[in-house]
């Protein structure tokens, strides 16, 4: 995994001795609120509802397990012991002190990590899928690419005032686990006719007030282009994207109101200067990323062990038919670790929790972690003889919930709990369905389903890509809930289709419930999944199921 | 005929901790709702948050909430206004810890 050099240890140590300076200068009285939000946003800080938030970078997901346990001490030396990961592979303090806040930028420094670009209108972080290094399915790992992108757009003069945020998603493998459709650029590694690696390159998604799938600027990208063609995408917008109105302002407009042709048009003729005004080196540097990124010493050893347990132990057999994927190397599997228990917060971790789990990628995991954007925890490389010691760690701190892919397994922004521009609740509505479900024991019937839940119209909860989703809203002066139907996150996306008017805050479990219901009713068979069936069925039955006054009208 | 005027609270968060902070009659800024100044004019609400601005070394994003009379003192009337006036629901953290009021 990468580890900073010279050059990025003193980068850090400056940007937080600067804002070490300002947060007095702000304290002082010196610099207004005004002044000083602009360079608190540029290093992860926000204001919220009842306190700050600080919002740490976890760069494509990827986490060591010293960072872990330094995620863990921050939390307890200088916020309420616990943290939240997000559907942006960060992780969010939601109760600093103005004061304490540059201490906790020195403390993570020491782990090498920040909280740079955050937020504001820059490139964000990076992101990639959670599975990477070690899918069975994966072409080529994403993270060498996304650390050159990292280390490009970290501080980059050109893109420190962007139009709106920019988000760049990298996946390595073709089932897209990354969400690239909804990114400002997605990156998906492909080989080409040749052999070589390359990428397809993605601009124009989005989800937010206008849900857009991104679409194909390049289909073939050489690797070594890849800086040139990023910085002329980037630049392009910089200039054409529209400044006069924030809901305008993202690259999914620009490419929209233009038309690609006329966008890409434009890229490539810049894309001629940026080609030449890359020296290589470029390239140099990505070859001692890689280095970085090399795959641990796998070991050849017996799975008697894991077989032994499936069969004596029914509660580890569940969760070893949920919570594991295939992994690249014999006898190793992916462990998604959840941070679902039922009614619990969605992607929240104690202290404890990531001490145990920075402990456990020691033991079991070649030291790795990853954070997915579906708020879990993932232990990369994991031996299968290992799985039942692993699993009876998990279990002392809570984290051998085995539902991952399933219905209490929901993605949830923080919503009106912290968020200042959330219009609705979305954590308790998360942790109501999930104990819903399992207290009428449904669960496993209904099976695979994504319930993405977003607390306002700018759609942190990806409710526009769940197979249901879910979005909060203040309908005069009262908390309503939209769903949605259809949506899909994968290589595959579709925005999903309103169900029609909204419900309120004590209806919607409810409503959620007749929609599974009317699903069990109307499947072929339980192979038969809700995405299946909605698309084989469309809309009519569910929302029959979810107005059935109506329905009733229309039939009478 | 021009709409009555809604009563309003005077309310920010602290510049330090972050915490949601409502304006009193006698000038001091306090954690409890019902402590606030009820403002029923709206000049007068104008030059409070004008007043509550100029204290930029104490208080953070002053704004001019709608409020109602109770018996308590105001309550607020928005769902959000009265999420602020507790904390999440999640945990019981913010003003719901007894520690931090």
């Amino acid at each position: 995994m990468y580890k900073y050099n010279d050059f990025d240890e003193a980068f850090i140590r400056s940007r937080n001795k600067q804002f070490r300076a300002q947060v007095e200068r702000r304290i002082d009285g010196s610099l207004t609120e005004d002044e000083f939000r602009p360079l608190r946003l540029m290093n992860g800080l926000y204001l919220q509802l009842h306190a700050y938030m600080l919002r740490v970078a976890i760069p494509y997901g990827t986490l060591r397990s010293d960072q872990m346990r330094q995620l863990a001490y921050i939390a307890e030396r200088w916020d309420k012991g616990y943290g939240h990961f997000t559907t942006r592979q960060n992780i969010q303090y939601n109760w600093p002190k103005l004061t304490d806040v540059p201490d906790m930028l020195d403390a993570l420094g020491d782990v090498q990590m920040h909280a740079i670009q955050t937020s504001g209108n820059t490139i964000r972080n990076v992101t990639a899928d959670h599975f990477a290094g070690a899918a069975a399915d994966e072409i080529e790992d994403p993270r060498p690419t996304a650390e050159l992108v990292r280390q490009w757009s970290t501080d980059h003069p050109e893109f420190q005032a962007l139009p709106r945020k920019f988000k760049i998603g990298v996946t390595g493998s073709p089932n897209d686990r990354a969400v690239t459709k909804s990114h400002d650029i997605g990156l998906r590694i492909v080989r080409g006719g040749s052999g070589q690696t390359g990428y397809e390159v993605l601009v124009g998604g989005g989800l937010g007030r206008t849900p857009m799938v991104a679409q194909v600027i390049r289909p073939f990208l050489k690797k070594a282009d890849l800086l040139p063609y990023l910085e002329a995408i980037v630049s392009t917008y910089n200039l054409w994207g529209r400044r006069d109105n924030k809901y305008k302002a993202r690259i999914k407009i620009t490419v929209f109101e233009n038309g690609m042709e006329k966008f890409r048009d434009a890229v490539e003729e810049r894309f001629k200067v940026t080609r030449q005004e890359f020296s290589g080196a470029d390239q140099d540097v990505l070859r001692e990323i890689e280095a970085h990124f090399a795959a641990p010493a796998f070991r050849n050893a017996p799975e008697d062990a894991f077989h032994a347990a499936r069969d004596a132990d029914p509660v580890f057999r569940s969760w070893t038919d949920t919570n594991l994927t295939a992994h690249r190397a014999p006898g190793y599997v992916i462990v998604t670790v959840s941070l679902k228990a039922h009614g619990e917060t969605p992607g929240d971790a104690s202290a404890d929790q990531m001490r145990l789990l920075a402990d456990l990628a020691d033991k079991y995991g070649h030291g790795e972690l990853r954070i997915s954007h579906e708020q879990n925890v993932i232990l990369p490389h994991v031996h299968k003889s290992d799985l039942p010691a692993l699993h009876a760690a998990l279990k002392t701190e809570r984290l051998a919930t085995a539902n991952i892919g399933l219905v209490s397994d929901i993605i949830a922004c923080p919503g009106m709990d912290y968020c200042a521009l959330a219009t609705a609740r979305s954590i308790p509505v998360a942790q109501e369905i999930s104990s819903h479900f399992k207290a009428i024991g449904l669960e496993e019937a209904i099976g695979q389903l994504k319930i993405k839940i977003s607390g306002c119209i700018n759609a942190c909860g990806h409710h526009h890509v769940g197979h249901i989703g879910i979005l909060g809203l203040d309908r005069a002066g009262v908390e309503n809930y939209q769903i949605t139907l259809g949506g899909d996150h994968t290589e595959n996306m579709v925005i999903g289709e309103r169900a029609g008017p909204g419900f309120a805050y004590d209806e919607i479990v409810p409503a959620i419930e007749r929609i599974l219901r009317a699903y069990l009713e109307v499947r072929e068979d339980a192979s038969e999944t809700f995405l299946d069936a909605y698309r084989r069925l469309g809309p009519a039955p569910f929302k029959a199921a979810l107005y059935p006054a109506e329905a009733e009208r229309d039939a009478a | 005929m021009s709409r009555a005027f809604t009563p309003k609270v005077v309310t920010a968060n602290a510049l330090i901790e972050g915490d949601v902070v409502y304006l009193t009659s006698d000038d001091r800024w306090t954690r409890e709702h019902g402590e606030a100044e009820l403002i029923r004019d709206e000049a007068h609400a104008q030059l409070r948050l004008l007043q509550a601005e100029k204290q930029r070394s104490v208080i953070v994003g002053a704004y001019l909430a709608d409020a109602k009379p109770g018996p308590n003192g105001p309550e607020p009337i928005h769902f959000r206004e009265a999420f602020r006036t507790r904390g999440p629901s999640n945990y019981a953290h913010g003003k719901q810890e007894t520690s931090n009021v």
